[in-house]
């Protein structure tokens, strides 16, 4: 590939705009197929029975009555998905993930499945399976998990990254350290010094479509699956590795998506689906339940994050240490390594430490949730960053104007900064006109940054263009929010045509090269680059095929705004060739033209964003309203402002929701009791403000038009933004999300108590 | 299952009486068909009264007002006089689920689901309203205080229905409020609630009183002791404030993952007294 993704500082035509996105119309007239709308003849009804227990051993499991159920087609167990994944620990915690084998390690852990001819036998035949089970003592919570005493979740785990092998097996799997200085040292020099203790609950995405797959498995041994998926390349690995297929034979068509936020870059039900239909010989859907998605996907973590900041009286920050405990389910996973890194990533630092402790609890295993694992960090650090602020005396944006990163400074995680955001979101919320509202009665303000790394990763799309000299542009990223309007308007930008003339989708696992999936605030990044890249290829082509028409050098060909130009006094006499001659003469000229595109998207420029929020608290019920809310971003360029808008806001909507009232509660029993949207409380419409967004430009020098990730970063600010203001409202430090209306009400109270 | 939709009451409480196995009546469904599609369970027998002549319709009468079991608590909202002479009432049918639930839901349901945080249920005790009963052994009407016995229990028995809810005419200076707290601004659930009903004297002296708190105890709680200290005041600070302690004190609450026992407590005196000041204004009270 010759391929130069530097970017180059040109003018755009299309990129920039607005217009329609291509899925919207069939989406609000709800045409559009997600993953339950797909079908096909002689279809079967998947279900999965679950562990009513948060850890017990499976001692038998006796499928014979719901097997001779009139209209049972398949029963399946762990012995129907056996054991493929030949010594990769994460592929087979996938599996027992999947389908418990000798462990049922959390309420809702799948551990048998049926296909019936409909829903009503599936769920007879669910209750016709018998399983004993030697219940074991469980552990939910972060803290106790992490004690020496607690109960063992899996005995072959032993602490990794300690400088000496432990001899005792641990719920803690792994200790990660980054940093650099002396925090010590740093201490000594510090006025004034912040230390304190938070946690957060575990939250979930909240997607509002449930997972669901339709699986086909025929007799030939090949297979078709269709599903609601961020990365059907990957659902198309991991389902091929656990069923012991090539993966060629696994043909994976991603539907459309409500929603996924990390949530969808795992595999649960499909490969269970898959299992199924080989064994009934028959398709089989498999759609979960609302409260299958919160018992059984994959929620975030719950955390417990110390930090200690020290300043001058200055106000320059001598040293910073986070210690970050993330829960993971009961398999191993890296969510406290990239709290410990992002921690401290808005700030300059001489010396800063953070340690991750991987923590096992009987809950689901977690999966990524936008910015995996930043947010909580971010709540922890913010906020005492804020009390330090105040504790100085210094008004808090100065405060962190002061401290922050710049091009040149060392991160806290290793890597020395390019170009970024902080100081320029800094500055502009500074000034932002909401800094200076006048506040009501009980109401108070808070502003938090947050950081996002962004990703890039594997990138494989074609373009090809019709004989008409319509575009269409076939990418492997799913779109997620937006993306294939985006990418339209990278192709149209770069072939110099109209967006109208532009038709993006989203192609099968068997039409295109691999692709990683939608995630790291990836999908425009990655494919507008690949999708760049492809025009350029297919412009090449235009312009040979244009030299062919002319009868001259190619090398006398030019290519500009959606033309072939003949450039050089000799040429002088040729008019332009527009895309579409070119196109209509191409079964003359050497056959179809398209541009194809395979690469690695390196240089995902990281992403920095400041969060204003104003809060109103009822002194008398603890309950909040969220009165004003302000993202400022930094988006390198924003492809399509409107999407991008939406994305901010959709950050900042999840997060206030975190910040407020979202929370997964376990009972002494190890069981989730409030799996369902009624005591999961997301926010509903209104519950919000009007949420304004300002987009910065801070262009990524890794990419053509200098685009970063905007998907992730929108979601790190919001919980410390907001226990900033509720703190200035309420008048007390809170320190534990959510900041429900009783947590609220205790602390006013025991404040209230304190000061008597 | 079988479902049927009879015309006439005597028919609906013939069929229910005459059910073998469990029976279910259906109006708006809106608890109904969560708990089926929940897996909760599927009645033999679903008994839907929306046909049934009367029973969709809002009465004025000279005793005051008959509210219809099938009366979608949307059409409450729309009733002008039910609305000024029970604006406690309505608002509290109002605030049940969302818009859309609100099209289907009727108060009779929320009663008949003894929920102790049903939303309409501390409003109609506060109001006094009362309940007509069908059953086989003819017609009775009893205080809705007296029909939830415990979360998901009524004093019904097997082939009686709820034919209507009675509200009183209006003295004059009469008010009531129903208000709640949910950590949401809609499309939730009661933590703790507060119904209250006062008529004043000329003198803007409360006359009569009527407390009733929800989501504290199994069912909803009709408070006496907060009617008395209403009753000869004002509505001052210090009767307030007494009203807030008395309140808090009655409460039988639980911790579970909707609130804390502290929380209840003291939301619960906090919304007596906010219900009792609106209900005041709303009297005419200054």
């Amino acid at each position: 590939m010759n391929f130069d993704p530097r970017f180059s500082g040109r003018k755009f035509t299309s990129v920039g705009t607005r217009p329609i996105r291509p899925d919207g119309i069939d989406k609000v007239t709800g045409r559009a197929r997600y993953g339950a709308d797909f079908n096909m003849a002689g279809q079967l009804v998947g279900r999965v029975l679950r562990s009513p227990h948060a850890h017990a051993r499976i001692v038998k499991i006796d499928t014979s009555k719901a097997e001779k159920l009139a209209g049972v087609k398949a029963v399946i167990t762990a012995a129907d998905l056996p054991d493929l994944t030949d010594g990769d620990a994460a592929m087979y915690d996938v599996l027992d993930n999947c389908m418990a084998r000798t462990k049922a390690l959390y309420d809702g852990h799948a551990v048998a499945a049926v296909a019936a001819i409909d829903a009503r036998t599936a769920r007879q035949a669910l209750k016709l399976i018998e399983i004993e089970y030697e219940l074991l003592p469980h552990v939910t919570d972060v803290d106790e998990a992490a004690k020496h005493t607690a109960p063992l979740i899996n005995d072959a785990i032993f602490t990794e990254g300690l400088e000496e092998k432990p001899v005792k097996p641990s719920n803690v799997t792994k200790r990660s350290q980054f940093g650099h200085g002396d925090v010590h040292q740093g201490f000594g020099q510090a006025d004034f010094i912040v230390e304190r203790s938070f946690k957060t609950e575990q939250t979930h995405q909240g997607y509002i479509e449930p997972h669901a797959c339709v699986a086909n498995f025929s007799s030939d041994g090949t297979a078709d699956l269709w599903v609601c998926t961020q990365g059907h390349f990957v659902y198309r690995q991991h389902c091929a590795q656990l069923l012991g297929m090539e993966a060629s034979k696994l043909r994976v068509t991603s539907s459309e998506i409500g929603g996924g936020f990390g949530g969808k870059t795992h595999v649960w039900a499909e490969p269970v689906a898959l299992a199924l239909s080989r064994k009934a010989g028959r398709p089989v859907k498999l759609v979960m339940t609302r409260d299958e998605v919160f018992r059984a996907s994959g929620p975030t973590s719950a955390t417990s994050i110390d930090v200690k900041i020290g300043a001058r009286k200055d106000g320059t920050i001598t040293a910073a240490e986070a210690t970050l405990r993330y829960s993971c389910g009961p398999y191993a996973g890296s969510w406290a390594e990239i709290g410990a890194m992002t921690a401290f990533a808005c700030y300059k630092l001489d010396n800063v430490k953070t340690v991750g402790y991987e923590v096992l609890v009987n809950r689901p295993k977690t999966a990524a949730y936008r910015a995996p694992s930043a947010p909580m960090a971010a709540f922890a650090v913010e906020s005492a960053v804020d009390e330090l602020a105040k504790k100085i005396g210094m008004d808090p944006v100065d405060f962190r104007i002061k401290n922050a990163a710049q091009e040149g400074t060392r991160s806290s995680y290793g890597p020395v900064y390019g170009p970024i955001g902080i100081g320029p979101t800094l500055e502009a919320v500074k000034s932002h006109p909401h800094m200076k509202a006048p506040l009501g009665k009980n109401q108070g303000r808070g502003m938090a940054c947050g950081f996002w790394f962004n990703f890039g990763g594997q990138t494989c799309t074609d373009l090809n263009i019709g004989m008409d000299g319509s575009v269409s542009l076939a990418v492997g990223t799913v779109d997620v929010g937006g993306s294939r309007a985006s990418l339209s308007l990278v192709a149209a930008e770069e072939l110099g045509i109209d967006y109208s003339q532009v038709k993006a989708i989203v192609a099968d696992t068997s039409s295109l090269g691999y692709n990683d999936m939608t995630d790291g605030s990836r999908g425009t990044f990655s494919s507008s680059m690949a999708t760049i890249s492809a025009a350029r290829n297919a412009i090449k082509i235009l312009r040979e095929r244009a030299a062919q028409m002319w009868d001259i050098a190619v090398d006398d060909v030019v290519w500009e705004k959606g033309h072939a130009i003949a450039r050089g006094e000799k040429h002088g006499n040729l008019g332009k060739l527009s895309l579409k001659e070119i196109a209509v003469e191409s079964g003359k000229t050497g056959g179809p033209i398209a541009g194809h595109s395979e690469l690695v998207a390196d240089g995902a420029g990281v992403s920095f964003a400041t969060h204003i929020c104003d809060i109103e608290v009822d002194p008398d019920t603890g309950a909040t309203r969220v009165i004003r809310y302000t993202v400022v971003q930094d988006a390198g360029k924003a492809v399509h402002p409107t999407y991008v808008e939406g994305q901010y806001q959709g950050g900042a909507a999840q997060g206030i929701g975190w910040a407020l009232n979202e929370e997964y509660i376990y009972g002494k029993d190890g069981r989730l009791q409030n799996a369902g949207f009624l005591d999961y409380r997301i926010p509903v419409c209104s519950d919000l403000p009007m949420i304004d967004t300002q987009i910065l430009e801070i262009p990524n020098p890794n990419h053509p038009y200098g685009v970063r990730g905007v998907g992730e970063t929108s979601i790190v600010p919001p919980l410390a933004a907001i226990a900033n203001a509720v703190s200035n409202a309420a008048g007390v430090r809170m320190t534990h999300i959510p900041m429900s209306p009783p947590r609220i009400l205790a602390a006013i109270e025991a404040e209230r108590e304190w000061s008597k | 299952m079988r479902y049927i939709r009879p015309l006439s009451i005597e028919d609906a409480v013939g069929q229910l009486a005459g059910s073998a196995g469990t029976a279910a009546i259906l109006a708006g469904g809106s608890d109904l068909l969560v708990r089926m599609k929940g897996g909760f369970g599927e009645p033999e027998l679903i008994v839907d009264i929306k046909a049934i002549d009367g029973l969709s319709e809002i009465r004025e009468t000279a005793e005051g007002f008959s509210i219809g079991a099938a009366v979608p608590c949307a059409v409450l909202g729309e009733n002008t006089d039910l609305k000024k002479a029970w604006p406690g009432v309505v608002e509290a049918a109002k605030l049940i689920g969302s818009k859309q639930v609100q099209g289907r839901c009727t108060i009779v349901g929320n009663l008949c689901n003894a929920s102790p945080a049903a939303d309409s249920v501390p409003a109609l005790v506060a109001a006094g309203a009362k309940a007509v009963v069908v059953g086989p052994a003819g017609r009775r009407t009893i205080p809705v205080q007296s029909v939830p016995t415990a979360p998901g229990k009524t004093s019904l028995a097997k082939g009686e229905i709820i034919e209507a809810i009675l509200l009183d005419k209006r003295e004059p200076r009469s008010g009531d409020a129903y208000l709640r707290f949910i950590p949401r601004t809609e499309m939730d659930i009661a933590v703790v609630s507060a119904g209250v009903n006062l008529t004043l004297d000329e003198h803007g002296v409360v006359k009569s009183a009527r407390v009733a708190l929800g989501a504290v105890a199994a069912t909803v709680l009709l408070v006496e002791e907060a009617a008395e200290v209403l009753i000869g005041s004002r509505l001052d600070e210090a009767t307030l404030e007494r009203l807030a302690k008395v309140c808090a004190g009655a409460c039988r609450p639980i911790d579970d993952k909707r609130g804390t026992i502290e929380f209840r407590r003291k939301v619960a005196g906090v919304l007596a007294q906010r219900a009792a000041t609106s209900a005041y204004a709303r009297a005419g009270g200054k």
